[in-house]
């Protein structure tokens, strides 16, 4: 079964239309990064998937429970998910340990509260204060309160914002490690890299509707893109797209008689792929 | 697969982290708790007149002040901190745990109640040592002192809670809810003799549960002889409890249909 499935989301705010239509499945263990510009309907879809918010048509269902029902069932079914929302700032005066360790009291088989600090390198920081943490130690704790009830389902609203780049790497290694225990994921993220480095799918939203849902490798025809070839000949920098990158080197490397000055050969980057999208369905 | 632990049981474990946060909040805790003690000094020490024969205004205000203790630790407190939450973020991330909401209110009456204690042990020991106000011996009156306090928590905690939904901010809700406990203080007869003041001041305060508890409390510290100078001529006990279970659903019917656990 899909941990996730919706068909034909919609959600208007007054004449403001939202989500215009979307259709998702998400598979039961997999990570799939949600990529769009501000006002795209990222945050709203997400939220109705949470269960924050209303929709005003279409089916939702997550781990097979419909978000917008309440009672003991809901109570049941956020036993399973966690969530790591976009900006959280308690009043802080308890500390990192305190506080996991109240949060772990709300779920039925959490995970041991050491463990959580160590798996978001807390461990330097356990006894203090959370006023006292800096705004990525914060997004860490973020983390651990979504991850401490084992869930099944996480939600990560642009989880690394605020992290310098070695907190990112050591972020991106506890997701694999989520992966590895079977924890679905749904992200989104500002940070292509970060979508590329751990979705197994991506889907990219703009103006209420998803343009395109693909394996991050060939978003937007990436994989059979052509490559752009550019080297330096006397003054000039010259350039060539191409289907065969090979051919082009092999027939300058000859011409040059051995090193080409200046070679670079390059894909579009998924950045590139991502803004051509966007760009496209603004005009 | 263990069981998700009872909202009554997340409840408890709620009241004590509420408890151990405010205890650490030393500007909360100096005004909540201290502040009501500190305007019994003023008045008590101020105003030394006899307002009836074996009836000081100390005696009369000590009465009024654990009467606005509740509202005060209660309604304003949660009034003005839960839209404060809200703002943080904090009521939305407990939103998206498995904790129910009865919980979230459990742990704040947990905490309303533990503090009103303490304000009302600090209130009555001042009141004893400054002021020779004379603890009532009859067993009678304290257990109406006890279902006073009791009741009056509830109905506080469940109006705060309710409350809680109208400032928009958290920034600004000290400015909407504080000038209404002052107002509610000089209409109800905290400050002054209530008989005394204007009868639409009256009229509009019997509306409300200050003036039912401050009378209810007169009830309790004064004299009995002193009932005859009530505005019915008596306590009127039986409809100061009609009136805080009124309030006291009204409260609570608010707080779970309408509870706001995210800034829009």
């Amino acid at each position: 079964m899909n941990a996730i499935e919706v068909t034909g989301l919609r959600k208007s705010y007054g004449q403001v239309h939202a989500v215009k239509g979307i259709d998702l499945s998400i598979a039961s263990g997999e990570i799939f990064a949600l990529l769009g510009p501000n006002g795209a309907g990222k945050t709203t879809t997400v939220e109705i998937l949470e269960g924050f918010r209303t929709r005003d048509s279409g089916s939702v269902h997550v781990l097979g429970f419909d978000p917008k029902d309440e009672g003991q069932a809901a109570r049941e079914w956020r036993n399973r998910i966690g969530i790591v929302l976009q900006s959280t700032s308690d009043s802080g005066d308890l500390s990192v340990i305190e506080t996991i360790q109240h949060f772990s009291g709300y779920y039925s088989n959490p995970r041991d509260v050491e463990e959580v600090i160590h798996s978001v390198g807390l461990e330097e920081k356990s006894g203090s204060l959370i006023r006292k943490l800096s705004g990525g130690q914060r997004r860490r704790l973020d983390v651990a309160l979504g991850i401490v009830g084992n869930p099944e389902l996480l939600f990560l609203d642009e989880p690394t914002t605020g992290f310098d780049p070695e907190a990112r790497r050591a972020f991106w290694a506890l997701i694999e490690k989520l992966r590895g225990d079977g924890t679905t994921i749904l992200l989104t993220t500002h940070y292509l890299d970060e979508a590329e480095a751990l979705a197994d799918r991506v889907a990219v939203i703009n103006d209420g509707r998803i343009i395109e849902v693909s394996p991050p490798s060939t978003l937007g025809g990436r994989s059979t893109a052509m490559a752009l070839v550019t080297w330096r000949e006397g003054q000039e920098i010259k350039s060539e797209n191409t289907n065969n990158p090979t051919a082009i080197v092999n027939k300058l490397s000859s011409h040059f008689n051995g090193e080409i000055p200046e070679l670079t050969v390059t894909r579009p980057s998924l950045e590139d792929i991502y803004l051509a999208m966007i760009g496209q369905t603004h005009e | 697969m263990n069981k998700i632990p009872s909202a009554l049981s997340l409840g408890l474990r709620r009241g004590g982290l509420e408890i151990r946060q405010f205890a650490r909040q030393r500007e909360s805790v100096v005004f909540t708790l201290l502040f009501p003690v500190i305007l019994l000094v003023i008045f008590g020490s101020v105003f030394k007149d006899t307002i009836a024969p074996g009836v000081t205004f100390s005696q009369y205000f000590l009465a009024g002040m654990i009467a606005s203790g509740l509202v005060n630790t209660g309604f304003q407190a949660l009034a003005i901190t839960i839209p404060l939450e809200r703002d943080f973020g904090a009521l939305k991330r407990l939103r998206g745990t498995p904790m129910p909401a009865s919980s979230y209110f459990i742990g704040k009456a947990i905490l309303i109640i533990v503090s009103m204690v303490l304000q009302i042990i600090m209130l009555l020991g001042v009141g004893i040592l400054f002021f020779n106000v004379e603890m009532p011996t009859d067993p009678q009156k304290w257990l109406t002192f006890t279902w006073l306090v009791i009741l009056g928590s509830a109905c506080s905690t469940a109006l705060g809670i309710a409350f809680s939904i109208v400032p928009k901010s958290g920034r600004g809700a000290s400015a909407v809810v504080s000038p209404i406990v002052i107002i509610l203080q000089f209409f109800s007869g905290v400050f002054f003799v209530f008989t005394q003041l204007p009868s639409w001041m009256q009229q509009f305060a019997a509306i409300f549960p200050l003036k039912w508890l401050t009378q209810g409390m007169r009830s309790v510290f004064l004299p009995d002889t002193f009932a005859t100078q009530e505005v019915a001529k008596s306590w009127e006990n039986n409809r100061t409890f009609a009136i805080l279970i009124i309030w006291l659903i009204i409260g609570v019917f608010f707080s779970v249909r309408k509870f706001k656990w995210d800034r829009d």
